[in-house]
C-alpha cells in the first residue's frame, strides 16, 4: 500500500474533527478527575466515620479494574437500571472518575508533603479547619503536584481513544470509520497518531516547564 | 521553693501570686513507656515572663505543645486565664471541644522553625487569622499589621514572602503574626535556635522589647541562658519531666541550690 496524498488531504478535516471531541474529552474529564480526586483526598484524610471509608473503596475499585471495563458498564450495562446519557457525556464521566482515583493519591502525596508546622502555625491561630485546609494546606499541596497532574492529563489523552469502544467518536474512532469505509487504513490511522503526537508533545513540553516553576521552594 | 536572698521586685512567686494565668496540676504525657513529664504542677502568674531551661528530652517544649494544644496529655488538669483547656482522666479519650478551642485564643506561639505561610507574604500572613478568626475588617487588620510590623523593624517588608526574607526576618514576622491575636500569653519554642548566629540578636531584641514594654505572660523554652538572666522574672530548670528549681533568675544562674541545675549550667555555660 502506497501514501496516497489526495486521499490523506481528503480525510483530514474529519480527523481534525475526531481530534476536537478528543481533546474536549481530555479537558472535561481532567477538570471532573481533578475536582473528583481532591474531594477524595480530603475525605480519606479526614477520617469521617463511613464516608471515609467507602471513599478509600472506591479509589482502590477503580485503580484496580480496567478503563475499558467500567465504559462498557457504564454505557451497556447502567442503562438497564434507568441511568443512561449519550455516548460523549458517559465517556467523560467515566474517564473523569477513572482518573480521579489516580489524582486522589497524587493530591494525598502533595497533602503529607506539607510540613506539619504549617498545621501547628495554623492550630496555634486557632484558624478553623475548612479556613486551613482552603488557604494554608491545599494551596501549597496542589502547587507541588501540578507537574504531576499535567502527565495525567497528556496520559488521559490516549486513554481517551479507549472510549471510541462506547461508540463516542473521537480522533480514534473517526480515523477506523474512514478506514473501515474506504478500505485504507493507512493514512487516516497514521495521521491519527501524529495528531496525538501534535498535542501530546507540546503538553508534555510545557508539563516540563511547570516542573521547574513548581518545583518545591525549599 | 525557697525564699530569695535579696529583694527582686519583679519576680512573682507563686505562693504571691494572685490567680495564676497558667496552671498545670498533676500533668503527665507519656509516649508509650516514656514519660516526658511525670505528674507535673507548674503556675505562671499573670505578666509572669518565665524561662525554661534544661537539657533537651526533659519535656519542656511539652509544656508549650500542651498549652498550645499541639498535644494531648495524658493526665492532668490545665487551666489558663480561669479556664480549663484540658481536663484529662488516664485512658479517657480526648476530643476537640469548644471550650478548649476558645480557651486556645488566649494563648499564641512562636516557633523554632518559625512556621510562615511560604505561600502568603508578610502582611497576609499576619491578617489571615484577625480576619477570620477575630472578625476583624480587613483595613483594620492591615493598619495594626502595618504597625507590628513597624515594632518588630519590618515596615518596609509588608510585601516580601517568607522565601525572600532571611531566618531572623522571618521570625520577627512570625511573632507580628503571633501578637496580632492579642493573645494574653505568649510561648516562645526555642525562638533562635533555627538561626545563624548574626541573626539572632535582631529577634532577641524585639523579644526583649516585648518583655519590658508588655503586661502579656511570656513563656520560652531557651538555650540562650544570658538572654533568659537578663528578661525573665523567674526562671525554671526542667529535667526528666520535672521541674527540678524555680527561682529568680539571679539565684538560678549565680547560686543554683540543685547539684543537676549546676552541672546543666556548667555545661552549658562553658562552651
Amino acid at each position: 500500500m502506497i501514501w496516497d496524498n489526495n486521499f490523506a488531504i481528503s480525510v483530514f478535516p474529519l480527523l481534525l474533527e475526531g481530534l476536537g471531541v478528543t481533546v474536549q474529552i481530555t479537558l472535561l474529564g481532567t477538570v471532573l478527575a481533578a475536582v473528583l480526586g481532591l474531594v477524595f483526598a480530603v475525605l480519606r484524610r479526614l477520617a469521617i466515620p463511613v464516608l471515609s471509608p467507602v471513599v478509600s473503596f472506591l479509589v482502590v475499585f477503580v485503580r484496580g479494574t480496567p478503563l475499558l471495563v467500567q465504559a462498557y458498564c457504564a454505557f451497556f450495562v447502567l442503562p438497564a437500571y434507568g441511568v443512561s446519557f449519550d455516548a460523549l457525556t458517559t465517556g467523560v464521566v467515566v474517564i473523569g472518575i477513572n482518573y480521579s482515583a489516580y489524582m486522589a493519591e497524587v493530591y494525598r502525596s502533595g497533602i503529607q508533603g506539607v510540613p506539619k508546622g504549617q498545621w501547628e502555625a495554623a492550630t496555634a491561630l486557632s484558624l478553623p479547619g475548612a479556613r486551613t485546609w482552603g488557604r494554608i494546606i491545599l494551596p501549597q499541596a496542589i502547587r507541588t503536584v501540578v507537574p504531576m497532574l499535567g502527565n495525567y492529563l497528556i496520559q488521559m489523552l490516549k486513554d481517551s481513544a479507549v472510549l471510541s469502544a462506547i461508540t463516542v467518536v473521537e480522533l480514534m474512532a473517526t480515523a477506523q470509520a474512514i478506514g473501515s469505509s474506504n478500505f485504507r487504513y493507512l493514512e487516516p490511522l497514521t495521521m491519527a497518531a501524529l495528531l496525538f503526537l501534535a498535542v501530546s508533545y507540546p503538553a508534555s513540553r510545557l508539563v516540563n516547564r511547570l516542573e521547574r516553576r513548581y518545583a518545591p521552594q525549599h | 521553693m525557697r525564699p530569695s536572698t535579696e529583694p527582686q521586685p519583679l519576680s512573682v512567686g507563686t505562693a504571691l501570686a494572685p490567680e495564676p494565668i497558667i496552671r498545670f496540676e498533676n500533668v503527665s504525657k507519656n509516649w508509650g513507656s516514656n514519660h516526658v513529664l511525670k505528674s507535673l504542677n507548674f503556675e505562671v502568674a499573670p505578666g509572669e515572663k518565665v524561662s525554661i531551661i534544661g537539657p533537651s528530652g526533659s519535656g519542656k517544649t511539652t509544656i508549650l505543645r500542651i498549652l498550645m494544644t499541639l498535644e494531648t496529655p495524658s493526665e492532668g488538669l490545665v487551666k489558663v486565664d480561669g479556664d480549663v483547656l484540658w481536663n484529662v482522666t488516664p485512658g479517657q479519650k480526648v476530643r476537640e471541644t469548644r471550650q478548649l478551642r476558645e480557651t486556645r485564643r488566649k494563648i499564641g506561639m512562636v516557633f523554632q522553625q518559625f512556621n510562615l505561610f511560604p505561600h502568603m507574604t508578610a502582611m497576609e500572613n499576619i491578617i489571615e487569622a484577625p480576619i477570620h478568626v477575630l472578625g476583624m475588617k480587613k483595613a483594620e487588620a492591615r493598619e495594626r499589621a502595618a504597625d507590628l510590623l513597624n515594632l518588630v523593624g519590618l515596615g518596609k517588608h509588608m510585601n516580601h514572602t517568607p522565601p525572600q526574607m532571611s531566618g531572623g526576618q522571618q521570625q520577627r514576622v512570625a511573632i507580628a503574626r503571633a501578637l496580632a491575636m492579642r493573645p494574653k500569653v505568649l510561648l516562645f519554642d526555642e525562638p533562635t535556635s533555627a538561626l545563624d548566629p548574626e541573626l539572632i540578636g535582631e529577634v532577641l531584641n524585639v523579644i526583649r522589647n516585648l518583655a519590658h514594654t508588655t503586661d502579656m505572660t511570656m513563656l520560652m523554652v531557651t538555650h540562650e541562658m544570658r538572654f533568659a538572666e537578663e528578661i525573665s522574672d523567674r526562671v525554671v530548670m526542667f529535667d526528666n519531666g520535672a521541674a527540678v528549681e524555680s527561682g529568680p533568675p539571679a539565684q538560678i544562674f549565680k547560686d543554683p541550690q540543685q547539684e543537676r541545675t549546676r552541672t546543666f549550667l556548667r555545661a552549658v555555660l562553658q562552651h
